[in-house]
């Protein structure tokens, strides 16, 4: 049984039917692609072949197109994968965690976080990828048996455990969040007009009928999925940070990491969730189901997640202090001081200083302060990898070995092309695919909707009080 | 062979929970109700069992467990042993995160795709739905139609006097 308070915000608003609801949200996927969409797609194309010659280049000539050498030995190329990587954990979260906790305001925005999250997870996959330099021998990082002798792979390391992490947490995302599209393609399906969009829709909804003991089984696979994901996604990016904190490099071996880089993950991940979700609401008229209250409870995640971020940056100097090591004291005031200096004050201002002004309620409820606080997040948690890697490397033990790192076009043009390919996927998606999932939605909408429903017959082993919306 | 359905349509879950229920004490055999959302309390009016799903998640993720060891600990210690980074060549905690990645995996991609076998879902162009509100907002409680047996005026009545909206009839071939 559900019980809703009546002091809680609606998180359906404008009255909608569940009619509505199948209505507002096939309306985007059954019209014809709108000027705006196509400008948009043109713009992020343009991105995609930034993308495709940058890669043509690395590929053609070597990854001696890109500004890295032999101090600086990860750039651009590993903060950007660890970046998008961190982007793609908001999805999950969204999904598996709030599921897990009850948050019914997850229903309205987990399929849009689910289709980024693994949209990001593609960007990040591209980096280590093209830093192999020659990437069609990519399988070898996988355990196949070979002609070296059946020389395997080796399971210490971080790096293979990246393979692992990466691509189980790809697959199983995708897995979730198609199993949460099948009703919904069923609906528009059902809906569909045009021989090819049945056709298509029926190929996409594998044959769903909504009976109930396919509904049984369904809920029972999401919670199951649900609880698979979580210590999933929290797997990722410990692995991640282990890249880092296993090696011995001053800046980088802590045992901070792991939770340090979850927490910064979460906090980027809910910061482009809301980028992208304050322009999708917009354009495609979803006021009623992305509401300033959904808006609202993830700036409350990016304080909390931003705080443990600002704490562990605090925690990380006191301890490079405390541990009386010459290299690590060194590592860290040569972040702050030192020739990337602007990097740091970069990174500590957009992450830790902006998301503070959440703090204040008209700030978490505006829209457009929400908007550019996240753009500022984003920029942050970008210069935050930044740091950890250019700065950590650029003046290692031999003092004659100091170089510095400057990116080339090459670096900026795959950079900027992921994020070309990132959009196209996600503009593709958003035509497409309904962006919101309108089974969960309606299942929420008897309890958490503006109108209050009464049924013609007694509420079903309940009994009915007038001041509090519950049902079974 | 064609089969003949009668389909009671309602239009608000707590109506059809109780409609259910009142058919059901009726002595009336449901065949199937479908509903554009999950309906929480179907599973018990109806008297669906509980899916037996997570017991095949459990094994396949057993044995993704079972698996990874044994590949790492045959792979690093028996077949090719090298010593790195002056580790044992059986480095357990090492071998944890591919342990538990694998795990994951196996446990998911075995509880889906049983999903998708008994719950008949699989990519087909053509779809038999009884109707194509049910994925809208109508919930459709479908009741066989035995030739002979059924009396179908008094289940019409049964169906609307408990709140049907409308009460259709369907044939399906199958």
């Amino acid at each position: 049984m559900q019980h809703v308070s009546p002091i809680r915000e609606p998180l359906v608003t404008g009255g909608k039917t569940y009619h509505d609801i199948t209505e507002d949200v096939c309306r985007q996927v059954e019209a014809k692609p709108n000027v705006r969409w196509a400008a948009a797609l043109a713009v992020a194309l343009v991105g995609l072949a930034i993308f495709i010659y940058s890669t043509y280049r690395t590929l053609w000539y070597g990854i001696g197109e890109w500004g890295l050498n032999k101090t600086v030995g990860w750039a651009w190329d590993i903060t950007n994968f660890v970046w998008w990587v961190g982007i793609g954990h908001a999805g999950t979260l969204i999904s598996a965690i709030l599921l897990l906790f009850r948050q019914k305001w997850r229903t309205s925005i987990n399929r849009a976080a689910e289709a980024m999250t693994i949209f990001a997870v593609i960007c990040a996959a591209m980096f280590p990828v093209l830093h192999m330099g020659r990437p069609w021998l990519a399988y070898w990082v996988l355990p196949l048996p070979n002609t070296f002798g059946s020389l395997w792979v080796n399971f210490n390391s971080p790096l293979l455990w990246d393979v692992f992490a990466i691509s189980t947490y790809f697959s199983v995302s995708l897995v979730f969040w198609y199993i949460g599209l099948i009703p919904d393609f069923a609906t528009i399906r059902d809906r569909a007009t045009g021989p090819i969009a049945r056709r298509a829709y029926s190929f996409l909804s594998f044959g769903w009928t909504g009976s109930a003991k396919a509904w049984s089984r369904y809920e029972t696979v999401s919670l199951i999925l649900a609880g698979l994901a979580t210590p999933l996604v929290l797997s990722v990016h410990t692995i991640v940070s282990m890249d880092f904190a296993t090696s011995v490099i001053p800046g980088w071996h802590t045992t901070i990491f792991p939770p340090y880089f979850v927490a910064g993950a979460i906090f980027s991940g809910f910061a482009m969730v809301l980028t992208l979700m304050i322009i999708t609401r917009k354009v495609f008229k979803l006021e009623d189901y992305i509401t300033l209250e959904h808006v609202e409870s993830m700036n409350k995640v990016i304080i909390l997640t931003g705080s443990i971020v600002g704490v562990a940056y605090i925690t990380e100097f006191f301890i490079a202090w405390y541990s009386g090591v010459e290299y690590e004291q060194y590592a860290f005031i040569n972040r702050a001081t030192g020739p990337y200096w602007w990097a740091y004050w970069a990174m500590m201002t957009c992450n830790v200083i902006t998301p503070q002004l959440f703090w204040f309620r008209s700030i978490r409820r505006s829209l457009t302060a929400t908007f550019i606080i996240t753009i500022f997040v984003n920029i942050g948690m970008w210069f935050e990898r930044f740091v950890i890697i250019v700065t950590s490397l650029h003046r290692d033990f031999l003092p004659s070995s100091w170089a510095m790192f400057s990116p080339t076009i090459i670096d900026i043009g795959i950079y900027v092309g992921t994020i070309g390919l990132f959009f196209t996927l996600f503009l593709l998606f958003a035509k497409f695919f309904p962006v919101i999932n309108m089974a969960e939605v309606k299942a929420i909408l008897k309890s958490s909707s503006e109108v209050k429903h009464h049924p013609h017959g007694t509420m079903h082993g309940t009994d009915k009080d007038s001041h509090t919306n519950t049902h079974p | 062979m064609t089969k003949k359905f009668v389909l009671g349509i309602y239009d608000d879950e707590d109506v059809l929970l109780q409609a259910i229920e009142n058919v059901r004490a009726a002595g009336t055999n449901i065949y199937e109700v479908f509903s554009p959302y999950p309906i929480h309390g179907i599973d018990d009016v109806l008297g669906i069992k509980r899916s037996r799903l997570p017991i095949v998640a459990f094994f396949c993720g057993l044995f993704g467990t079972s698996f990874a060891l044994w590949m790492q600990i045959w792979m690093l210690g028996f077949d090719w042993p090298m010593i790195i980074g002056g580790k044992p060549h059986i480095a357990l905690p090492a071998f944890i995160p591919v342990t538990f990645e694998l795990t994951v995996l196996c446990a998911a991609f075995g509880m889906v795709i049983t999903f998708f076998i008994v719950t008949k879902l699989k990519p087909s162009f053509k779809v038999n739905v009884f109707d194509k509100r049910s994925t809208d907002d109508k919930f459709v409680m479908a009741i066989e139609v035995k030739e002979g047996v059924t009396d179908m005026p008094a289940l019409n009545d049964l169906l609307r006097s408990n709140g049907a909206i409308e009460v259709n009839e369907k044939e399906v071939i199958k």
